[in-house]
């Protein structure tokens, strides 16, 4: 990032003075976003932490005083049985929807690459749901989603010609979470396809055409082209696809105040369970100890991202 | 086998397969695209059927997707005139809006100095801002809670719960916006600013008039982001926004879905109201959207 010398040496006269406006120029230019960075980003994260040895509430009590507590807060959080379930809901909708999300929004990406007329309108449809705020994708859903006569039911109907009868998939704990797993895909999938799409579009044509004159089958070129070609894209998708299923909160929550939804632990994620215990229950303690859970468990998905993909690099 | 020598037949049944290939593509191009656009067509279809019985009968069978029975314009009236859509679009706009200009602004600026000045701790604050971009907003959103709940505003109250600000100012600074500035900032080719430096342009002639016009692509992708992921959330107004006044369109839906007894028709007019905007200004700047959420993915 040094600049040539050639380039240096006719304002060096000028240098020490330049270099120390400079530094007050470039504070000037800093500090309003530093600033913010510091009091809404990093103090609330520092709060997060030191908080949660705390029995701090929302609304302060006379009657309580500020204490800490040690880890009473985290040995709480594991004899929580609310805890437990929201976390086993966040993992199992990322065991499914990571997956499922990827290789659909591969297959989408490969098809959108064929060059065929209509491609570029299929991928404008394939992407609409992306461009739709999610609380109002759970809406639509809810109403699809209606017990009996419902759009759902009647195709799955249709599709498993009568065999499986009307569910009511939102009351069901068995079947919440897989309902909100589909909307999930439908909604984010269009965004992962151009991901893939730009993946693909970096691959050498000539390696196809070589494959081809080799006689290789399209099977074989997606195989052993494609896939080993778009090795980091799909690093790059999971993780992302894992951390926002982490993050997993507007779809849940507008399914919770439909009123009708299944037991709230059927369907329950660790960010609406934090919500719930800091702001519902006003134990700020309680829901910094889930927040610092939460994010180390970001940070951990975070640093195999960036492992798999330094290895990668070494080995490239 | 080398191509000269491939048999005549082989050109043939190549040729035979590709087209059957197309057939097969466009097969799953039809069916893939029913499920990606049948719940939006059922969205905009209901919305305009007046008679809630009907609506919901329709369900069982293709009429959810056609415009089929009574129809009229009631429920999006009936929207306008007995809730707070227009007042949460507003919020909505002016909020996002906001938030999103500012941003690129402070963001930017702190990303010229990062790439472009050299000063004691530029090392150091470029550190903390990479590592930044790993915490997750819903990691800190409980502290910031208890936090804006504390602050003094400019008319002397305490407590930021229930405005525009509470909404706006914990969201312009932003640590992946910075770094997506940053990216661009470095790649610039240096000669133009280092004439202008010799003519005796100011650093911030220099960053509006050089920098920041040659760095459009940076700035479309910041803003298609940070609108994103603005517009849609409903995490902070649930936890900040009490009553309709300050809320956006993501809370107004769901207050709205939430009433009872629930009337579906208005409902829906609610959601494809909400929904076309976005809409709308995605198919006209597609181009943009596509481009920012390619960069972004190869950045980040």
């Amino acid at each position: 990032m040094s600049m040539p010398s050639s380039v240096r040496t006719p304002r060096s006269r000028a240098a020490p003075r330049r270099g120390r406006s400079d530094a007050r120029i470039a504070w000037l230019f800093a500090a309003p976003a530093t600033a913010l960075l510091l009091g809404f980003l990093v103090l609330p994260f520092v709060m997060a932490v030191v908080l949660s040895f705390t029995n701090q509430r929302l609304v302060s009590n006379d009657a309580m005083t500020l204490d800490f507590v040690g880890w009473r807060n985290y040995a709480r959080l594991l004899s929580d049985d609310a805890f437990w379930s929201a976390l086993r809901n966040n993992f199992l909708f990322v065991a499914v929807v990571a997956p499922l999300q990827s290789v659909l929004a591969l297959l989408l990406a490969v098809l959108v690459n064929k060059p065929l007329a209509g491609s570029r309108i299929f991928r404008t449809i394939y992407f609409m749901p992306v461009a739709t705020t999610m609380a109002v994708v759970a809406v639509i859903w809810s109403l699809m989603y209606a017990p009996d006569g419902g759009v759902v039911n009647r195709m799955v109907g249709l599709l498993s010609l009568g065999h499986i009868g009307p569910q009511d998939w939102l009351r069901d704990p068995d079947l919440v979470l897989y309902a909100v797993m589909v909307l999930s895909v439908w909604q984010g999938v269009g965004f992962q396809m151009l991901v893939f799409l730009a993946g693909l579009q970096a691959i050498p044509l000539d390696l196809y055409e070589a494959a081809r004159l080799d006689g290789a089958t399209a099977w074989q070129q997606f195989r052993h082209i494609t896939v080993p070609m778009l090795r980091n894209t799909t690093i790059f998708v999971l993780i992302t696809t894992t951390i926002y299923a982490f993050q997993l909160y507007t779809q849940v929550q507008i399914i919770a105040s439909s009123g009708t939804a299944a037991p709230v632990d059927s369907f329950r994620t660790v960010v609406m369970l934090m919500v719930h215990e800091g702001f519902g229950s006003g134990k700020i303690g309680y829901a910094c100890a889930l927040s610092v859970v939460f994010f180390v468990m970001v940070l951990a998905i975070s640093l195999v991202q960036r492992r798999l993909l330094k290895e990668e690099r070494a080995v490239a | 086998m080398t191509p000269n020598k491939l048999p005549r037949r082989a050109f043939a049944s190549q040729k035979g397969a590709e087209s059957r290939g197309r057939l097969a593509a466009y097969a799953a191009h039809a069916l893939l695209a029913a499920f990606f656009v049948m719940p939006l067509v059922f969205m905009l279809a209901s919305a305009f059927k007046t008679d809630e019985g009907q609506l919901l009968r329709d369900m069982n069978s293709l009429s959810a997707f056609l415009p089929s029975g009574q129809l009229g314009w009631e429920n999006f009236t009936a929207v306008i005139d007995g809730t707070p859509f227009l007042l949460a679009f507003a919020n909505s706009l002016f909020i996002v809006g906001l938030t999103v200009t500012i941003g690129i602004l402070v963001n930017s600026m702190l990303a010229y100095a990062l790439a472009r000045l050299r000063f004691r701790g530029r090392d150091l604050l470029l550190a903390v801002v990479v590592a930044l971009i790993i915490v997750p907003f819903e990691a800190i959103a409980v502290p910031l809670l208890l936090l804006v709940n504390q602050l003094p505003w400019l008319d002397g109250t305490i407590g930021w719960l229930d405005s525009y600000h509470v909404q706006i100012i914990p969201f312009i600074a932003n640590a992946f916006s910075i770094y997506l500035f940053y990216q661009s900032f470095v790649t610039l080719p240096k000669d133009l600013e280092e004439a202008a430096l010799m003519d005796g342009a100011s650093r911030w002639r220099i960053y509006w008039s050089i920098v920041m016009p040659l760095s459009k692509p940076a700035i479309a992708t910041v803003a298609v982001l940070q609108f994103l992921a603005r517009w849609g959330d409903l995490l902070w107004p649930v936890m900040a926004v009490r009553g309709d006044t300050f809320a956006t369109l993501p809370l107004a839906m769901q207050t709205f879905f939430g009433q009872f007894p629930r009337q579906w028709g208005p409902v829906m007019a609610f959601a494809a109201m909400a929904t076309l905007p976005t809409m709308m200004v995605f198919l006209v700047f597609q181009r943009w959207f596509v481009k920012s959420v390619i960069s972004s993915a190869i950045k980040g």
